[in-house]
């Protein structure tokens, strides 16, 4: 397990980026780590470009400051990968995730001359799978605690499927199908 | 039992409020502190407090409210940011002139314009001259426990002063970070209850409340406002020893961070406390000797304590989170270095004006002022009396 992690999200709003940040800063903390999930406001609307962020930690967090220098980077849209620059400040020894059915080898040549790891998911399919509507955060929550080691598996998933049953305590059907979302994603994510 | 919770700042600063049970919440919304009033008025709604939720049709009228209730004799708390609070001016200063221990929680943001939601510190510098008190929070847990601890400073007899419990907006108020909750029943007992001695709903003391003053007693007014302010740093510092005994976590008026040693020291308030920690250790691995002095109570200003903290460094830098447009420097430097001065403190010392509108403070720009500290120790000087970091000239 990593010590401690620093992750940026780009999303565009209302697909749930900031959403899939706090619940990331969620199940950190239910597995006993030190944690920050907060977004970054601008103008915000539907459709604009957004960015949330993490710090995850076994030591208590004193920085308050958006994160210059992540260890990876997650795109819930591939639009955004000519709109922001996505990969700016990413460790190479990290690495970015992209929500695309476009494989990792196609992927990479979008970004720039970045020389760490590109991984993908192609969380449209999967969230229409599992949960019958487009919303990528649950695969995209799957898919980088499956690729950041900062977590073990299982304890993920419990919980995840506790904080599921508490956010969706008004609608539990939608309990089961964010579950497989994140599972699906957590299985499916490939690199290169 | 205490418990250990994730939560963003407003929500933390909400379960004080629902802790405390107020009798008279009155609020309007304003980002970023609007997630308040909003968890709040949920707390109203499911029974959790027995508060009287006025939604008021402006922050004007919320400070009003508060001070009618207040002066009726009801504990009375709001929140409010920015252009809310400014909207609610000349009502700050009836609040602290009538001695209304009103609780207030600020969530910090620029003041327009241009119009920007984030955090800098200009709402709370423009009521600093309101007899108010001011304690800032350097992260969601002292947001909270500064919370928890406004009322027994706020009510105690010798003071009987509205206080507002400061916290920078978005980057703590929207942040989810870790956080020991306490116990409600410890909470409650720890502020108890509220039981005015002067109240305008008491039959057997008819009072008058805001009368005018001819000049041949307004200064006695001022006079004795300013006596009740004196009593402040005492009452603060025993009702934060109180809290410790309790709760375990430790307040001072000030927060001195690897001073003992230190040839130079950055001085500042809030959030980027946390962070300026986080650099005074990567410069100390690097063989810097500094430290940093955070400002906890800003009115009444700890002019002593910050003089004493500082009174062996080289050179220090005051970093302010709002400009004062006075050509010399912002408001914390200006009372700083007032504090030095008076105490006969002498070293050199350079102020800076930093993360206005939610500008971040960053490595670099600390750098480039233990840079301008070392220049000022060789004898060189600075360009203008101030200056800002990060900015595009």
């Amino acid at each position: 397990m990593k010590e401690s992690l620093e992750i940026r999200w780009h999303g565009r709003g209302g697909q749930g980026a900031k959403t899939a940040a706090l619940l990331l800063a969620d199940v950190a903390f239910e597995t006993g780590k030190h944690v920050q999930g907060f977004p970054e406001y601008g103008p915000e609307r539907m459709g604009a470009p957004i960015t949330a962020y993490n710090r995850i930690s076994d030591q208590p967090i004193r920085l308050h400051t958006n994160i210059y220098e992540p260890d990876y980077v997650v795109v819930v849209d591939e639009t955004l990968l000519e709109a922001v620059d996505v990969t700016a400040g990413l460790k190479k020894e990290g690495g970015i995730l992209v929500n695309t059915k476009r494989s990792a080898e196609e992927i990479r040549p979008l970004l720039h001359s970045y020389e760490g790891k590109v991984y993908t998911v192609d969380a449209r399919r999967i969230s229409m799978e599992s949960l019958g509507k487009y919303f990528p955060n649950s695969p995209m929550l799957g898919a980088i605690v499956s690729i950041c080691n900062i977590m073990e598996k299982e304890r993920f998933f419990t919980e995840m499927r506790k904080l599921f049953q508490h956010k969706f305590a008004k609608k539990p059907e939608v309990v089961e199908g964010n579950m497989k979302a994140l599972e699906m994603a957590y299985m499916e994510v490939s690199d290169v | 039992m205490s418990r250990k919770d994730r939560l963003s700042g407003n929500e933390a600063v909400a379960i004080a409020m629902r802790q405390i049970n107020p009798d008279v919440m009155p609020a309007f919304p304003i980002t970023p502190s609007t997630e308040i009033p909003q968890y709040f008025s949920n707390f109203v709604a499911n029974g959790q407090v027995d508060t009287e939720f006025i939604p008021v049709e402006s922050e004007h009228s919320a400070m009003s409210a508060a001070i009618g209730a207040e002066a009726a004799g009801a504990r009375t708390l709001t929140a409010t940011s920015s252009c809310g609070m400014a909207f609610m001016w000349e009502e700050l200063y009836v609040a602290s002139s009538n001695r209304l221990p009103i609780a207030m929680a600020l969530v910090n943001r620029a003041l327009s314009g241009p119009i920007n939601i984030n955090a800098d510190h200009s709402d709370a510098m423009g009521a600093r001259d309101t007899g108010w008190i001011q304690i800032f929070s350097e992260n969601n847990q002292e947001a909270y426990d500064n919370f928890v601890m406004a009322y027994p400073i706020a009510e105690h007899e010798d003071v009987h002063l509205p206080i507002m419990i400061c916290q920078d907006g978005f980057i703590t108020s929207h942040a989810v970070e870790n956080i020991v909750i306490e116990d409600d029943d410890d909470v409650k007992k720890f502020v108890g209850e509220y039981e005015p001695k002067h109240f305008l709903l008491n039959a057997d003391e008819p009072l008058a409340v805001g009368p005018y003053s001819v000049t041949n007693y307004y200064m006695e007014a001022r006079r004795a406002q300013a006596e009740a302010m004196a009593h402040v740093p005492g009452v603060v510092l025993e009702v934060a020893k109180k809290f410790e005994s309790i709760f375990g976590r430790h307040y001072g008026l000030i927060e001195s961070y690897r001073m003992e040693d230190a040839d130079y020291a950055f001085v500042l308030m809030g959030s980027a406390a946390g962070t300026m920690k986080e650099y005074v250790d990567g410069l100390r691995k690097e063989g810097e000797k500094v430290g940093l002095v955070k400002v906890r109570m800003f009115r009444p200003f700890p002019a002593k304590e910050v003089a004493q903290a500082l009174s062996h460094v080289k050179a220090v830098a005051v970093l302010d989170r709002a400009e004062s447009f006075n050509n010399v420097g912002g408001p914390l430097s200006g009372e700083v270095l007032r504090a030095l001065f008076l105490q006969k403190v002498r070293c050199e010392a350079a102020d800076y004006v930093y993360g206005l509108g939610g500008r971040d403070l960053l490595m670099e720009h600390v750098r480039s002022v233990l840079e301008d500290l070392k220049k000022l120790c060789a004898g060189e000087t600075l360009p203008a009396f101030y200056r800002y970091l990060g900015v595009r000239e």
